[in-house]
């Protein structure tokens, strides 16, 4: 089953391999690449949710795949000239140089079966899709699109949460997005958050649980605390399940629970209602 | 946690300190007191001169700082606590209730911890569960309706990392705060006392004047949680501390805080009466200030205040 795999697996294997074949991460089924992307990345036989990143989830919602991508020239700086084991500065070249431009999120404009809305999407492999005054920023600038604009908005959260190499300025950036956020409450516009396999701290804190309506993928981790830290409080381990989107269904903090290939349509449908 | 609670490097600070009680207490000499509290000082002063920034995690973590309550206690009279979130229970974590500064009255919220070990556990350190962020909601919810400005004390070392915190939503309480506050239609004074530690503090953070004590130290992650991540090595606290930029005056150059409120030679532990009137004439000046403005003008005025943080490029 999905949730019993190890979350703490570095990025690189939870990307979909290159090759004709691949193997689930869930059941460790080997399927046919084109199988799977037809699928959305869910395994068929299993069910498992392969992660997939921004771009891809954003041609996933949007009608026809097409969509026009928002502030795409905001990008992070190194403001704290931060160092850990490298530069921060230097890992941001390296991204970059690896093409990377649009930081931790994607935003896009565009339709969901007809609806117009703008959706933005957190991008894990760009540093564990965390939030520093970039992805504010843009975020920011996606609500205010919103506001002027009077379309719903729509975030696809995949987070471990804010950025550390920014330090005070990345948990800043929850409170400037949920200040936006207050806007669009007191405006009326719809705000749907869909909470992905990771969603965990600063991000979960702040405008993951904030949607009118909050939708969780099968088997996400979605939290505040990362389970590790909740078991060295606690010092014991934690029950089967914990923190995934089932277990936030059951105690109120999500609305349900959809696959990915509902997804669009439930986007649509609740939106239509809404807006 | 919190076992030893005088950091080493405060040993010879902490030695003349008694030495100076038992000297009163005992009848000394009036130039034998004299000559140990100019000895004090000195000591006082060369160590605060050149504080490294992990050393300053741990003052702000000294249990004889003054903590919210004693705050409360010292400049404030008719103080009402009141209890609970009206869901689930009372987070003994956060204090919230009425009082009044100068006859005039507002609404209090605050981390709480302990002094000694009873007290701590009861306050869990100072570490929020959801109630206790949504208690101080309510009482924010409460002052908004009664015209009442809010003044909210910072000083945790986080929100609870427990699994029944999980369970009932720590972070959807944090979160409804964060946009709650923002959208407030009265004036919110924040004093960072302490420990400002990350989203368990910023969820009663927001506000429309940020002050800061000088020795408290605000950051998005501990220095020990930060070294075990990046450094993968506990014993890179140290280092940890000085990247993250989370002194007085690192965020004051960043644009995160309003005012540096001094501190007393040595910390406000070394003369909590002088700390907590420094408090107070920060908090008349603030809420005086703000008093002027338009209800409806607030939101707006906050939400461009968060607006304009952080740092990027755009090309």
């Amino acid at each position: 089953m999905a949730w019993f795999r190890r979350t703490d697996e570095p990025t690189r294997k939870s990307r979909v391999p290159e090759g004709l074949w691949v193997k689930c991460e869930g059941c460790r089924e080997i399927l046919y690449k084109k199988e799977l992307e037809r699928g959305l990345f869910v395994c068929p036989r299993c069910g498992f949710h392969h992660r997939v990143s921004a771009r891809t989830r954003l041609a996933q919602v949007f009608d026809d795949g097409r969509w026009k991508e928002l502030f795409a020239r905001i990008f992070s700086t190194d403001p704290l000239e931060f160092v850990d084991s490298k530069p921060y500065a230097e890992r941001l070249r390296a991204l970059r140089e690896k093409g990377s431009r649009s930081d931790a999120l994607v935003v896009g404009a565009g339709r969901i079966s007809g609806v117009k809305a703008i959706v933005a999407a957190m991008e894990y492999s760009f540093m564990g899709g965390s939030m520093g005054s970039a992805v504010g920023e843009k975020m920011t600038r996606a609500i205010e699109q919103c506001l002027k604009s009077r379309l719903p908005f729509v975030v696809v959260s995949c987070s471990g949460g804010a950025r550390m190499q920014e330090g005070i300025l990345s948990l800043m950036q929850m409170a400037k997005i949920s200040a936006a956020l207050a806007q669009l409450h007191a405006a009326r516009l719809p705000y749907i958050s869909v909470l992905t396999d990771p969603t965990t701290g600063g991000v979960t804190a702040s405008f993951a649980m904030l949607g009118d309506l909050n939708i969780g993928e099968p088997g996400a981790l979605i939290g505040f605390a990362g389970p590790r830290v909740i078991e060295q409080t606690i010092r014991q381990t934690l029950p089967e399940g914990f923190q995934r989107s089932e277990f936030l269904l059951e105690h109120g903090m999500l609305d349900m629970v959809v696959p990915r290939q509902e997804l669009k349509e439930n986007l649509a449908r609740c939106l239509q209602m809404l807006a | 946690m919190g076992s030893t609670p005088v950091p080493p490097f405060l040993a010879p600070i902490e030695d003349l300190r008694q030495r100076l009680a038992e000297a009163e207490r005992g009848g000394e000499g009036r130039a034998e007191i004299a000559r140990l509290r100019t000895q004090l000082d000195d000591e006082a002063r060369r160590l605060t001169a050149d504080l490294t920034p992990w050393q300053r995690c741990l003052l702000a973590r000294h249990f004889e700082r003054p903590h919210t309550l004693d705050y409360v206690r010292g400049l404030f009279t008719d103080w009402v606590e009141v209890h609970g979130d009206r869901c689930f229970g009372d987070d003994p974590a956060i204090v919230a209730g009425l009082a009044r500064l100068d006859g005039e009255s507002v609404a209090i919220v605050g981390h709480q911890k302990g002094r000694d070990t009873r007290e701590r556990l009861y306050r869990n350190f100072g570490q929020p569960r959801p109630e206790g962020y949504r208690k101080a909601l309510r009482v924010m919810h409460m002052a908004e309706k009664f015209g009442r400005p809010v003044i909210s004390f910072v000083d945790t070392p986080g929100a609870y990392p427990g699994l029944d915190a999980e369970e009932r939503g720590q972070a959807e309480a944090i979160a409804r705060n964060l946009r709650e506050m923002a959208a407030l239609e009265v004036p919110i004074v924040v004093v960072v006392t302490g420990e400002g530690g990350s989203g368990g503090a910023l969820a009663v953070g927001v506000g429309d004047r940020i002050l800061m004590m000088e020795h408290a130290v605000y950051s998005v992650i501990s220095p020990e949680g930060c070294a075990a991540i990046l450094w993968k090595d506990q014993s890179e606290v140290q280092r940890a501390a000085a990247a993250l930029r989370l002194t007085s005056n690192d965020l004051l150059r960043l644009g995160i805080i309003d005012e540096i409120l001094p501190e007393p030679l040595g910390g406000a532990h070394m003369d909590p009466a002088l700390a907590i009137r420094t408090v107070g004439g920060a908090l008349r000046k603030a809420l005086s200030g703000l008093r002027r403005l338009k209800r409806t003008d607030l939101p707006r005025r906050r939400f461009a205040k968060f607006r304009a943080m952080g740092y990027f490029s755009e090309r």
